[in-house]
């Protein structure tokens, strides 16, 4: 998604410089919610304020909303198909798998080793095991992270 | 009040998903099928499947899903049904629209300060939690069946998922291509 964004805002309608998008991409990217809105955003705000976000907001968001509907209201008439539902009953664990996958690259990513694996093995297992919101465990996470950024790594080094 | 509660969740949904799409997956299954109970694993799963094999982000289009599904599993017809998914769609929107603004026009200066920086850090690993307690909770008798209700069922989605995840993530094979591969051994073995 990134190079088809770059291509369209940077590259052929000029609207932001190159280095100010890898800025906008950072934090896009580390703020919550979805990627592609939230630098849809950005872009909008930037050229025509409240009215810009409001416009690539919905632009971006409507292509997908108006593609799922139709999937949605046309599968919902096809569910209990035998032929349908046995194709899903191939399909569900490939999607278990398809989310297993990018856990383990995403903690390549996080830099997660022995030190501080217990954090990822903690957290899901609350969620997991005690069904603890991923809410609390998201603002712990944050908490904690500004508190040991703060006050505990500046006295490592 | 279903179109209530459904805005409230995805609006939550929206301001703590943090970690991209995946991320964004353990929140919405966490408060639609465990919390609310609007949907049941397998749906949830379908949901997921048709997400990923649709262009777009896959946290728009499962809002977009389960929004009407929730709605359509509450006994509404088709139009309230798409006014749910409208409903979860614009309540994901909210808050980042809210936040992009504010950083836009306030914070955009201090994004990348030491406090802020940190949070984010602090944020990463946890997002890792999220997405293992996902997949943990995805393998479930819904999606593979258990030994003893149906032996040849849970052996054959076991074998899918090891060949999916193999496929995928050492092979490198293109997941949609993968879900399609899913789909016909479902349909030859699983009908």
């Amino acid at each position: 998604m990134i190079p088809l964004i770059e291509e369209e805002v940077v590259n052929r309608h000029k609207w932001v410089a190159k280095e100010e998008m890898l800025d906008l991409i950072a934090i896009a990217q580390s703020c919550p919610g979805v990627f592609a809105i939230n630098i849809a955003i950005f872009i909008g705000y930037k050229l025509r304020k409240v009215r810009g976000a409001l416009a690539t907001s919905f632009g971006t968001a409507l292509p997908s909303f108006l593609i799922i509907l139709a999937i949605a209201i046309f599968f919902s008439a096809f569910k209990d198909n035998p032929v349908i539902a046995a194709m899903f009953r191939g399909i569900r664990p490939a999607v278990v798998a398809l989310i297993a996958v990018p856990t383990f690259r995403m903690a390549q990513r996080a830099k997660i080793g022995w030190t501080n694996c217990w954090i990822p093995l903690v957290s899901a297992l609350l969620i997991w095991l005690l069904g603890v919101s991923p809410i609390y465990i998201i603002l712990v996470a944050g908490l904690a992270g500004y508190l040991y950024g703060m006050y505990i790594k500046p006295t490592e080094s | 009040m279903i179109f209530l509660d459904l805005f409230f969740t995805f609006f939550k949904i929206g301001l703590f998903g943090f970690g991209g799409g995946y991320g964004m997956l353990s929140l919405i299954q966490h408060e639609t099928v465990e919390r609310a109970h609007w949907l049941s694993t397998a749906e949830f799963t379908d949901i997921v499947a048709i997400s990923q094999m649709t262009p777009g982000p896959i946290g728009i289009n499962s809002a977009t899903y389960c929004g009407y599904t929730a709605v359509h599993n509450a006994e509404y017809g088709t139009l309230m049904s798409v006014l749910g998914s409208a409903t979860a769609t614009f309540a994901l929107v909210l808050p980042s629209l809210i936040l992009m603004i504010l950083i836009s026009k306030l914070f955009i200066r201090y994004m990348k300060t030491q406090p802020v920086q940190s949070v984010f850090a602090g944020l990463r690993p946890a997002v890792v939690g999220l997405l293992a307690a996902a997949t943990l909770l995805l393998c479930n008798a819904e999606n593979f069946s258990t030994p003893t209700v149906n032996p040849w069922q849970f052996f054959i989605s076991t074998a899918l998922f090891i060949a999916t995840a193999f496929g995928t993530g050492y092979l490198r094979i293109n997941p949609i291509r993968m879900i399609c591969y899913a789909a016909f051994a479902g349909l030859v073995l699983l009908y």
